[in-house]
C-alpha cells in the first residue's frame, strides 16, 4: 500500500525510519512541514529553535550525545546556520546528523533564490538530492548511513517542487537505534586551533573517501537509453530532462552531489556523442565537470535564473515551443497578496504612514505587506533580524549628517526572537537613537502559525512559560517602552509621537492576535471573543475613500454609487475603518 | 510512452481548492493511476491567486503542468481562468465557475472587475459554465461549492466511472457525506452526454 506524499511528509516519515531521535528547526517556507510532520511522531523530540543556527547547534549537541538528530530549515536559513556547518564539517557527528536544506528556486515565499549545493561544498560536507517523495524517504534513510559512516553531516537539498508535490511512497517500519555512547573526545569536538589544524587534513582525506563513494552508490545511477543525448542532471530536474526526453537520451541521476562522482561522470561521458547538464539554477554540477577537463553543455543553453521546468529545458535544448492561447491584458487585474481583514498590523502601519520624514526599515513576514499597496509605508526589507539593525546604522548616518530623519524598524514576534534581539542590543550598547516597533501577533504567521517563545506554547503543543517581549527589552536596557493595541489609532499615534520626539532607543509593542489564529485560552481572556462586524450608513458616506486607504479587503468602493460598503462576511470587526471615517458613517452592528 | 493527462485548478485562497484537488488525486490513485500533485504555499494565503495541479498516467515525471499544456482548467473564480488560460492546451477544455471575487485593486476602486471575461475564454478554448456556489447552495450547503466544480471535471475528463463515493467517504465526516456525494453528482450533470 503506498501512501500519497508531499516530500516534506516523505522527509519526516524517512527520519522516523531511520531511528532520528532528535529534530529542530526554525520555520520558514518551503521546509515548515518537516518538523511538523516528524512531532507526529513521538518518537522524536520536536522543538521549534528561536533561529536556524540554534537549531543546528542544538541538533549537533544531540548528535554529539550518540543520537541521531535532524535539523530542517529554508535556504536563507542555512546562511544563519552557517557558523556551526562550517566547522561541523572539521568535527565530523557521532549520532547521525542530517541537515535540510529546502531551497526556493523561482523566490516563491523567499527573498533571494540561492543554490545552497554551494554551501555544501564550501562546508565540505555530504550533499544527497532527492527528485520526488519517494526518494526524499529514502535518502533520509541513506543519509543516515553515510552520515555515520563517513563521520560527516549531509546536506540534504530540497527545492519548493520536491518539498511542495506529493506522490506515491512505499513506507517501511522504524528501526530503532541504541545511543551511541558517549566518550569525551576533545581532539575531536574542541575545535581550538590546535586541533582544528589536525582536523582539516582529515576532512579532505575524508572527501577523498566520499569521492569514491559516490562513484559506487547505487544513489548515482545510469539509465541508458539512446546514446546519442547524455543528461547529468538532479534534483527535480530530472523529472523534468526525463519528462521532455523521455527515451530518446541516456541519464546520469545523481542523488549524491557532493562530492561529485567525477569517474562515472566521465565513463558516461564517453559513452554519448552530447553531454548535457541539467540542473536548476547555479552551474554547480557543469563547472566541476567542465574543470575535469569534460566536455559539456549547461548554463550556455538553460538559465540560471529563476525556476527551472519541462518547458525551459525543451526551448533550450530541442527549441521545441508550445502553442498557447492569448490572454487579453484588459480582461485581467492583478491580485496581489494583502493584509487580511482585521489584520492587526494595518492600524499600526496606517498610523505610522502619516508620519513624515522618517524612514522605516522593515523585516521578514506578513507586515512585509507593509511595503505594498495602500500602505507603501516601508523602505527596506532584507534578512531575519534585519530591520531593527540596518535602522540603526542608518539613524547613525543620518544624525550624523543632521538631517533630522527618525528611523522606525518594524520587526514581528517571531523574527524578533530570532535574531532582532541581538539587533536591539547592538541599539542600546551603541546608544542608538532609534524607534523599535515589535509587532506581536501572537504567533509566526506568514509561514502558517508555528508557536514561537513568546506565544506559550511549544511545537507539539505543551504548554510553557511565555518569554514576554515587554520583560526582555526592559532588561536589554530600553528605558522607554510603549504596549498599544494596534487596532486603537490614536494610542499608536501618540506611541509613535512619544518614541518619535525621545532622544534614545525606544521599544513600542503591539499586542493583538493574527486574525486567522485560533485563540489560545489566554487569547480569549486576554483579547475577548469575536467582536460585532462594521457597516457602513450609506446617507452618511461622502464617498472619501479613506477607509479604502487602509487596504483592508472587507472594504468595496461602489464606483456607481460612490460609496463604501463593508462586506459582513470578510469584516471581523477590527474597527480600524470605523476611527479613519471623518464621517462617522461606519458603525458597529447593533448601535 | 503513455499519455499523461494534466489538470490545473485554480482559485483564490481559502475556495477549497487543494481539498478539490485531493479528492481527485485520490481517486485517481485508487484506480491505479500514477499520480502527482503541486501546490505552492506562503503568501498565496494572504488574498493572493493559488493554483494546485495535477498530472496522471502510467508513469508520471514532473510534478509541474507546463504553459499550453493543461487538459483541463478548472477555475473557482471567473477572473482567475482568465489568469491561468496560457497553461490551456488550446485543445483542452476549461470549466469555470461564474463567481466573482474582486481583488485589492478593485476592491480599492483603482480598478474595475473586467467584463465579458466569460466570453472571452469561451472564444478561446471550449469551456462549461456553471454556478457551483448556486447549486451548492440548492443542495442546501454552500461549502460543497469545491465539490459540485469537482463533480464537473470528472465528467468533463471522462472520469465518472471510477470510484467516486469511496473516496468522497474517506474524505469528509461522516455527516456530510450524502451531501457530498450529491454535490459531485449535481456538478457531473453540468456536463452533457
Amino acid at each position: 500500500m503506498k501512501t500519497f506524499m508531499t516530500g516534506n511528509e516523505a522527509v519526516a516519515r524517512g527520519a522516523f525510519e531511520a531511528g532520528v531521535v532528535y529534530a529542530s528547526a526554525y520555520p520558514g517556507t518551503p521546509s515548515t512541514e518537516i518538523l511538523e510532520n516528524t512531532a507526529q511522531y513521538p518518537e522524536i523530540i520536536s522543538e521549534w529553535a528561536p533561529n536556524e543556527k540554534v537549531a543546528l547547534e542544538a541538533v549537533l549537541g544531540a548528535s554529539i550525545a550518540g543520537g541521531r538528530a535532524l535539523a530542517a530549515m529554508k535556504h536563507v536559513g542555512v546562511n544563519v546556520a552557517a557558523d556551526p556547518l562550517m566547522t561541523i564539517s572539521y568535527t565530523g557527528v557521532t549520532g547521525g546528523l542530517v541537515l535540510i536544506s529546502a531551497d526556493d528556486p523561482g523566490c516563491h515565499s523567499s527573498q533571494n533564490e540561492q543554490d545552497n549545493r554551494i554551501l555544501a561544498k564550501f562546508a565540505k560536507i555530504a550533499c544527497i538530492e532527492p527528485s520526488d517523495s519517494q526518494e526524499c524517504l529514502d535518502y533520509m534513510k541513506a543519509a543516515y548511513e553515510i552520515s555515520e559512516q563517513f563521520d560527516v553531516a549531509v546536506m540534504m537539498r530540497m527545492t519548493t517542487r520536491v518539498c511542495h508535490s506529493k506522490s506515491l511512497v512505499e513506507v517501511g517500519e522504524r528501526v530503532e537505534k541504541d545511543l551511541i555512547p558517549y566518550v569525551k573526545r576533545p581532539e575531536k569536538y574542541i575545535a581550538a586551533p590546535a586541533h582544528a589544524k589536525k582536523l582539516h587534513p582529515v576532512v579532505e582525506a575524508k572527501l577523498v573517501e566520499m569521492e569514491k563513494f559516490s562513484n559506487e552508490t547505487s544513489l548515482n545511477r545510469i539509465e541508458w537509453a539512446d546514446k546519442k543525448v547524455g543528461i547529468v542532471t538532479s534534483g527535480v530536474a530530472y523529472q523534468y530532462a526525463k519528462e521532455v526526453f523521455g527515451d530518446n537520451a541516456s541519464y546520469l541521476k545523481l542523488g549524491f552531489t557532493n562530492p561529485l562522482p567525477m569517474d562515472k561522470i566521465r565513463d558516461f561521458a564517453s559513452q554519448v556523442e552530447t553531454l548535457y547538464v541539467v540542473e536548476e539554477l547555479e552551474p554547480f554540477m557543469e563547472e566541476q565537470i567542465k574543470a575535469a577537463g569534460i566536455d559539456c553543455v549547461g548554463k550556455a543553453l538553460i538559465p540560471n535564473v529563476g525556476e527551472l521546468n519541462p518547458d525551459i529545458i525543451a526551448k533550450s535544448l530541442l527549441g521545441e515551443v508550445r502553442p498557447l492561447l492569448e490572454i487579453p491584458q484588459d480582461k485581467l487585474v492583478g491580485r496581489p497578496p494583502t493584509l487580511c481583514a482585521g489584520c492587526p498590523h494595518r492600524g499600526f502601519f496606517y498610523a505610522l504612514k502619516k508620519k513624515k520624514n522618517v524612514m522605516v526599515t522593515g523585516d521578514i513576514g506578513c507586515y512585509t505587506l507593509g511595503a505594498s499597496e495602500p500602505l507603501n509605508t516601508t523602505d527596506t526589507v532584507i534578512d531575519m533580524g534585519a530591520s531593527i539593525s540596518m535602522g540603526h546604522g542608518a539613524q547613525r548616518v543620518l544624525d550624523k549628517a543632521g538631517k533630522g530623519m527618525k528611523v522606525v524598524s518594524v520587526i514581528g514576534d517571531s523574527t524578533f526572537f530570532h535574531s532582532g534581539m541581538t539587533s536591539l542590543v547592538d541599539v542600546v550598547y551603541n546608544r542608538g537613537n532609534t524607534v523599535n516597533v515589535i509587532l506581536d501577533n501572537r504567533i509566526t504567521g506568514m509561514t502558517g502559525h508555528q508557536e514561537n517563545p513568546g506565544t506559550g506554547y511549544t511545537l507539539t503543543g505543551q504548554k510553557v512559560k511565555e518569554i514576554e517581549i515587554d520583560k526582555v527589552v526592559r532588561a536589554l536596557g530600553v528605558d522607554l517602552v510603549i504596549n498599544v493595541n494596534p487596532l486603537d489609532l490614536d494610542s499608536v499615534t501618540k506611541a509613535l509621537d512619544a518614541a518619535l520626539a525621545y532622544e534614545g532607543p525606544s521599544v513600542i509593542i503591539t499586542r493583538w492576535p493574527c486574525v486567522l489564529k485560533k485563540f489560545s485560552p489566554e487569547d480569549i481572556k486576554e483579547f475577548g471573543e469575536k467582536k460585532p462586524v462594521c457597516y457602513v450608513v450609506e446617507e452618511e458616506c461622502r464617498g472619501c475613500r479613506l477607509c479604502n486607504k487602509t487596504g483592508c479587503p472587507a472594504i468595496v468602493f461602489d464606483k456607481t454609487k460612490k460609496k463604501s460598503y463593508i462586506d459582513p462576511n470578510a469584516c471581523v470587526g477590527c474597527e480600524v475603518c470605523l476611527q479613519v471615517c471623518p464621517f462617522k458613517a461606519i458603525k458597529k452592528a447593533g448601535e | 510512452m503513455a499519455e499523461i493527462k494534466n489538470i490545473l485548478f485554480a482559485g483564490v485562497g481559502g475556495q477549497g481548492i487543494i481539498l478539490a484537488s485531493k479528492i481527485l488525486a485520490a481517486g485517481l490513485i485508487n484506480a491505479g493511476y500514477d499520480v502527482k500533485m503541486s501546490e505552492v504555499h506562503g503568501m498565496a494565503q494572504r488574498g493572493g491567486s493559488v493554483t494546485t495541479q495535477v498530472r496522471y498516467g502510467e508513469k508520471v515525471y514532473s510534478p509541474i503542468i507546463g504553459k499550453g499544456q493543461a487538459d483541463l482548467l478548472v477555475s473557482f473564480e471567473s477572473m482567475e481562468a482568465m489568469r491561468w488560460l496560457d497553461y490551456m492546451n488550446p485543445n483542452g477544455k476549461v470549466v469555470v465557475n461564474d463567481h466573482e471575487l474582486w481583488s485589492a485593486p478593485i476592491l480599492m476602486g483603482s480598478a474595475d472587475y473586467p467584463e465579458g471575461i466569460l466570453d472571452a475564454i469561451r472564444e478561446r478554448a471550449e469551456t462549461v459554465v456553471i454556478k457551483a456556489g448556486e447549486i451548492a447552495a440548492e443542495l442546501g450547503n454552500p461549502r460543497t461549492m469545491n465539490v459540485v466544480l469537482v463533480g464537473t471535471l470528472i465528467k468533463a475528463m471522462g472520469l465518472e466511472s471510477l470510484d467516486w463515493e469511496t473516496v468522497i467517504r474517506d474524505t469528509v465526516k461522516p455527516q456530510f457525506v450524502e451531501i457530498n456525494l450529491k454535490a459531485l453528482k449535481a456538478g457531473m450533470d453540468q456536463v452533457k452526454g
